[in-house]
């Protein structure tokens, strides 16, 4: 079966004002179809940048990132924004929803980059299945920590990406509303969906098919892997 | 959702950043607007400032003419033509008869109707003694005349039947004539049709009879010795014209011109039209000389203003980016092309650029209307022009995107990664 994500020997290294400061050496790793796989770490080890890079964002300065079969960084900006508006989700420990928006216009939001005939009834359908239907045109502002966290969630998934990538997505949820918000990609990975989540949160481990440790880089012993 | 939706909602939720855009764009095509209506009802202010001018001269000019035309005729003819070698000071030389010409050239004057001659009438003069009477008097041969310009017109003088006779007033008076009376001159027996009054000149020795008559008693058939006619004074260069045309039209023939009250007032006439062609050209300049003011002044305000509402524009936009970096790193991650990111904020530009022109437009041609010179109402919807409203309507959205291009370009170039990461 073909990997959903596939990592390959990526490098990172930002200019710090020390010298160069390395975020990701000669990391790897594969994420199959259906997989839900949490990299965990302490903070600063560079999970952000690993999960911006496997989403296209960040080009890494050696490595390969393959999604679907795609190698993301051998494409134009343009074609690797088409990759993020058909295949890829991303969800946020700040939820970053648009504030000025209503909840059902930021879960509708993936609707700008991609032509999506159902997106209204999608979306609705969405937040009625996150127990947001009650929510539909308050702000984020009106809503609370849980319910935003949902609400992007949901925008993540308004599209049906093949790979959802969460960045410590329950970082700032209590314990209810963050066991929810796993329980859910838990649910989508089941439904054959690949899910990345970097955390440094342990409770994600009781969800994730795979769990991957990451050390700071600059210790040179970037990764430790294998199954929990 | 879409990108209009976007640029809705996000107006409405930053109103105070979206109205100070606008309303610079309001003030500079307010600006625009007014100085574009003001300089158009200072044209119309002019026109009709002109018009009545030209009007009101024309009416003067017109009762002068009238005048004239009055007082010439009151004064009789002024226009004497002579034969070519005929001196005016022998004219009425005793008992010699001064040259003569054809008669039918009164005729061909008429028929051919020269300039403004009017009044046309043949005459054969002599100064000669009256034998009954003893006394010396001007026998004046007259037909009546034989051109008028129109039906409604009365000779100046009354044609002479054969065997009648006009008396002037200083023989009727010294010699106790009347009219009816009968009177013998040169063996041959008249009547007295008319008494004249007097007039101060040799008019008032003069006898008249008719010319036929005169003729014969003069030993001159079918001659003349002058032509008497009314030239109107309608125009300051017509004696040049009058003699040019009749000594074509005459050969040996000289035209003299009296000396009159109705030549004072033609040069009155004269002067008034020169002076009134002189007080419009001044209206005329001075006008102009108002509106290159106003358009100097407003050539260099309008393009101030513009450029400061641009570089408003430009800042406004850049604060948009900068609040926004967030909104957009999220918009990148979720696959939105950077050409749809500068469309949200040269959308919005733009959106700001047509609520600005409507609103400029509306309260500059307010100010344009109230401000400056008083229009009559007729005149004041002449201020719009429509061409220039739906021109400023087009190019106050583009110049505003122009204004916010660069920083809607910075958006676009804002890496996704580096907003992501500091959160």
């Amino acid at each position: 079966m073909n990997s959903m994500l596939d990592l390959q020997d990526l490098t990172k290294t930002y200019a710090g004002p020390n010298g160069a400061v390395p975020a990701l050496l000669r990391f790897s790793l594969t994420v199959q179809p259906g997989e839900f796989v949490s990299v965990q770490g302490p903070s600063g080890c560079g999970k952000t940048s690993l999960l911006l890079a496997a989403g296209g964002l960040l080009q890494p300065d050696s490595g390969r990132v393959v999604v679907d079969g795609v190698e993301l960084y051998a494409l134009s900006a343009a074609a690797r924004a088409r990759v993020r508006a058909t295949k890829i989700g991303f969800v946020f420990q700040q939820f970053h929803l648009i504030p000025y928006l209503s909840v059902l216009d930021n879960v509708l939001c993936p609707s700008l980059a991609a032509d999506l005939p159902d997106a209204p009834a999608q979306a609705r359908g969405l937040l009625d299945r996150f127990g947001l239907s009650h929510r539909l045109h308050h702000v984020p502002a009106q809503l609370s920590t849980g319910e935003r966290q949902r609400t992007a969630l949901a925008r993540a998934l308004l599209h049906s990406p093949r790979l959802l990538l969460a960045d410590e997505p329950t970082g700032n949820l209590d314990s209810d509303n963050g066991a929810a918000v796993l329980a859910h990609l838990a649910s989508y990975a089941q439904n054959g969906g690949a899910v990345l989540l970097v955390t440094h949160d342990p409770r994600v481990a009781e969800y994730a098919s795979r769990t991957v440790r990451m050390i700071t880089a600059n210790k040179e012993l970037q990764q430790k892997a294998g199954p929990q | 959702m879409t990108v209009t939706r976007l640029i809705w909602r996000e107006m409405w939720h930053r109103k105070l950043s979206f109205a100070l855009g606008a309303v610079s764009v309001a003030v500079a095509v307010g600006v625009l607007v007014a100085q574009v209506a003001l300089l158009k009802k200072h044209d119309l202010r002019t026109e009709q400032l002109l018009a009545e001018k030209e009007a009101d001269t024309k009416t003067r000019l017109q009762k002068y003419e009238d005048d004239v035309r009055k007082i010439t005729v009151k004064m009789g003819f002024n226009i004497l033509i002579l034969p070519k070698d005929q001196a005016l000071a022998d004219l009425h030389d005793e008992d010699k008869l001064a040259r003569t010409m054809p008669e039918d050239y009164a005729a061909k004057l008429a028929r051919t109707r020269v300039a403004t001659i009017n009044h046309v009438l043949p005459t054969l003069t002599r100064k000669i003694k009256w034998p009954e009477r003893e006394r010396k008097v001007i026998l004046m041969g007259v037909k009546g005349e034989v051109y008028l310009q129109s039906a409604s017109q009365k000779p100046i003088l009354e044609a002479v039947a054969p065997g009648q006779m006009v008396v002037g007033s200083e023989l009727h008076r010294s010699l106790s004539l009347k009219t009816g009376q009968p009177l013998r001159f040169m063996g041959r027996d008249f009547k007295i049709s008319k008494l004249m009054e007097e007039r101060g000149s040799s008019e008032d020795i003069t006898l008249w009879i008719n010319l036929n008559e005169a003729q014969e008693l003069l030993q001159a058939p079918g001659v003349i010795n002058a032509i008497l006619a009314l030239e109107c004074n309608c125009s300051p260069d017509r004696l040049a014209k009058i003699r040019e045309e009749i000594s074509a039209l005459l050969p040996d023939t000289r035209v003299i011109e009296f000396a009159s009250q109705a030549l004072g007032r033609a040069e009155a006439r004269n002067r008034a039209a020169q002076q009134a062609a002189e007080e419009l050209q001044q209206e005329r300049e001075g006008r102009a000389h108002l509106r290159a003011q106003r358009e100097s002044f407003a050539a260099v305000l309008t393009p101030a203003v513009f450029l400061a509402s641009g570089v408003w524009i430009a800042l406004l936009t850049w604060v948009n980016v900068r609040d926004r970096r967030t909104e957009i790193g999220v918009l990148r991650a979720l696959g939105v092309r950077s050409s749809q990111v500068l469309l949200i904020f040269v959308g919005k530009a733009a959106l700001m650029g047509l609520v600005g022109a409507v609103v400029g437009e509306g309260v500059g041609l307010l100010c344009g209307g109230f401000a400056g010179e008083p229009l009559p109402q007729r005149l004041q919807m002449g201020v719009l022009c429509r061409e220039t409203l739906l021109l400023v309507l087009a190019a106050a959205p583009i110049l505003t995107v122009v204004a916010s291009w660069i920083p809607a370009l910075l958006a676009t170039q804002q890496d996704p990664a580096l907003v992501l990461q500091e959160e």
